[in-house]
């Protein structure tokens, strides 16, 4: 049973590796590389975009408030780019998931749990 | 308003009815811990990610968010743009890591590779404060909503209500455990979602399914404001201090969202990190969806009911939205959507009341007290029981003794706490080798305190007519949300503390992350 020094171990066999052998192998630094080069950049691009905004339309209302087409003006179709860049990463990220994280990942989890199931 | 609080009660009571049934069918098979506290990890992606949607569309997303677009106009907007943006954080760093690396409760990741104890206590304070700030809003604006939805306009009746519906969520908390509160949230956020989207085609109808002509309807029935309702700068732009106010608060709502300790419970309540994944996908565009229909039916309501009507109902900018709902289908409509906001309190407290328990009964008895001999066993679950009764009846005190106060900062004050003492704690835990027991206790009570004491120093309690104490006057902090100062604090003070201790574990730390990234030996779901 687990102890409160490895809280989700259970009874599980995967427990016996050595993990920092696991670690540095080939096969984990690259699933890391893939994942870092992703997330990072994509968070640091979210994250400036956001702020723009918000800086925008906290400290350059007239730009904002200038009307393109009818009554809509850049403030609101900014704020729809914020809905829209949202929903774009999410996809390109699913898709970066599914294509090169979740195969690496499986190969390397099975390699693991496999020789004692 | 043309109010009928019969009919608002009956289709109210049809909802308890229903999601009661629901919740003792859930109960089922409910022995162990993970059952009890994760539902046995046996959703499915998309059903956790309505779920995720239910427990985060709470009554202020709907109601405050609606009636702040129809009476300030673009400011309103500016939340929903910083409550969406923030799933990015839990999509692209947090979700799936901390799936694969945890049990129950945020202080299973935290204290992964540190000194059990300590950590955990650590995690379960800023879980529970969190928890409860978020809580004694929720149900202090109860009293208001049933003041606005039911004609209950007496303190004593309010009260009752307020009991009603703590009896309720502790009802379905105890009874369904967190399989139970899944399904009320999954019921409460399809009824939500649909409600708003039909109101929102049914405004967008009226103005030939064009946002222009809608925007100007709403400009020319606000005579106050104007043309000044379609920018920002209404609520936030008055002076320097109100614009760095506001930038404030945007830096908590999206680094907060990722450090809710209600919403990171729900990733442990599906089977695989892929289907944690799934769960966020959905959550962002139905909650993104959801705050575009609030866009439309907060400057609906701004030109169909108009700013005067509004300020002038009881609840103010909360009753734009049942405004609303009354003007385009009547008392019937009325009747839904009020129902549907109670139903929101009462999924929202549900989610926050079994999240605070579980993290007493896992992090505090089973593994602080217990040492984690317990661990898993069906003491567990018996501790998670009886501390959400506890909570139940301290948030039900507690909301009847904040019915009425200011208490608007306390859900931005959960927010503050959650992206400065959580999220810094959680992204170190993930990412950073180095990081140890001492970085993790100082970003976490230091992120804790520091928020909590500048929000005591803030205008929001004291100093201002809108204060919670207007009379005294202790407002040394300017601002009203603490985020620009508390969040970059506690990264700085989780490094601090990190370095100054000689404590390294690189063996642990390579142990957590090939579990995080590849799941290997996470928790399966239980099979019955």
């Amino acid at each position: 049973m687990s102890t409160a020094e490895h809280p989700p171990a259970e009874s599980n066999p995967v427990d016996e590796h050595d993990w920092e052998v696991v670690q540095a192998s080939p096969e984990f630094v690259e699933l890391r590389r893939r994942l870092r080069s992703f997330v990072f950049p994509m968070a640091g691009l979210f994250l400036v975009w956001y702020l723009l905004y918000v800086l925008l339309a906290d400290y350059a209302h007239g730009f904002m408030a200038t009307k393109v087409f009818g009554n809509i003006n850049v403030g609101l179709i900014f704020g729809l780019l914020q809905f829209v860049s949202t929903f774009a990463i999410t996809t390109l990220y699913v898709r970066h998931a599914n294509k090169n994280l979740d195969p690496a990942a499986e190969k390397i989890r099975n390699e693991l749990e496999g020789g004692h199931a | 308003m043309n109010n009928n609080p019969v009919l608002n009660i009956s289709i109210f009571a049809v909802f308890v009815a229903i999601t009661l049934v629901v919740v003792i069918r859930a109960s089922r098979n409910q022995k162990t811990a993970a059952d009890y506290l994760a539902a046995g990890r046996a959703f499915t992606g998309p059903q956790n990610g309505i779920a995720i949607a239910g427990d985060y569309l709470s009554a202020a997303s709907f109601l405050g968010i609606a009636g702040a677009i129809a009476l300030n106009g673009y400011d309103g907007f500016l939340y929903s743009i910083g409550f969406l943006v923030a799933w990015l954080v839990a999509l692209l760093l947090v979700a799936e890591l901390l799936r694969n690396t945890g049990k129950y409760t945020m202080g299973d990741v935290l204290a992964f590779r540190m000194r059990q104890r300590p950590v955990r206590a650590a995690a379960a304070t800023s879980t529970m404060a969190v928890s409860f700030f978020y809580l004694l809003a929720q149900m202090a604006g109860a009293g208001g909503l049933v003041a606005l939805l039911l004609n209950v306009t007496g303190k004593g009746g309010q009260a009752i209500v307020i009991a009603v519906v703590g009896a309720l969520m502790i009802a379905y908390v105890l009874i369904g455990g967190m399989k139970g509160t899944t399904w009320v949230q999954i019921i409460k956020a399809v009824l939500l979602i649909i409600g708003a989207g039909v109101m929102t085609i049914w405004v967008l109808a009226k103005y030939g399914f064009n946002l222009s002509t809608l925007l100007g309807a709403a400009v020319e029935n606000a005579p106050k404001f104007g043309e000044k309702i379609l920018g920002p700068g209404l609520q936030y732009g008055a002076t320097g201090t109100s614009k760095l106010d506001f930038l404030s608060l945007g830096l908590a709502l999206v680094l907060g969202t990722a450090g809710l300790p209600h919403i990171l419970m729900r990733f442990y309540t599906v089977p695989t990190a892929k289907e944690a994944r799934r769960s966020v996908v959905w959550a962002i565009w139905l909650i993104g969806l959801f705050y575009l229909f609030t866009l439309v039916l907060g400057y609906g309501a701004g030109a169909l009911v108009g700013p005067d009507k509004i300020n002038a109902a009881p609840g103010k900018a909360n009753s734009a939205a049942p405004l609303l709902a009354e003007a385009l289908g009547g008392p019937i409509l009325l009747g839904l959507i009020a129902a549907v906001a109670f139903a929101t309190i009462l999924a929202v407290v549900a989610g926050l009341t079994i999240t605070a328990s579980a993290s007493f009964a896992h992090d505090i008895y089973a593994n602080i007290i217990k040492k984690g001999q317990l661990e898993d066993k069906e003491a567990e679950v018996v501790v998670a029981r009886r501390t959400a009764v506890v909570i139940g009846v301290v948030a039900i005190v507690g909301g009847i003794a904040a019915n009425g106060q200011n208490i608007a900062f306390l859900v931005a004050l959960a927010f503050a706490v959650a992206a400065s003492a959580n999220l810094p704690t959680i992204l170190y835990s993930l990412f950073w080798k180095r990081f140890n027991t001492s970085g993790a206790l100082w970003s976490i009570y230091g992120g804790l305190s520091v928020t909590i004491l500048l929000i005591v120093l803030s205008p929001a309690v004291s100093g201002k007519a809108t204060s919670m104490f207007p009379k005294a006057d202790f407002d040394l902090f300017p601002l009203s949300n603490p985020g620009i100062v508390s969040i970059p604090l506690s990264f700085i003070l989780g490094y601090l503390g990190t370095v100054l201790s000689k404590e390294r574990d690189p063996a642990k730390y390579a142990e957590m992350e090939v579990r995080a990234l590849t799941g290997v030996g996470a928790e399966k779901a239980t099979a019955h």
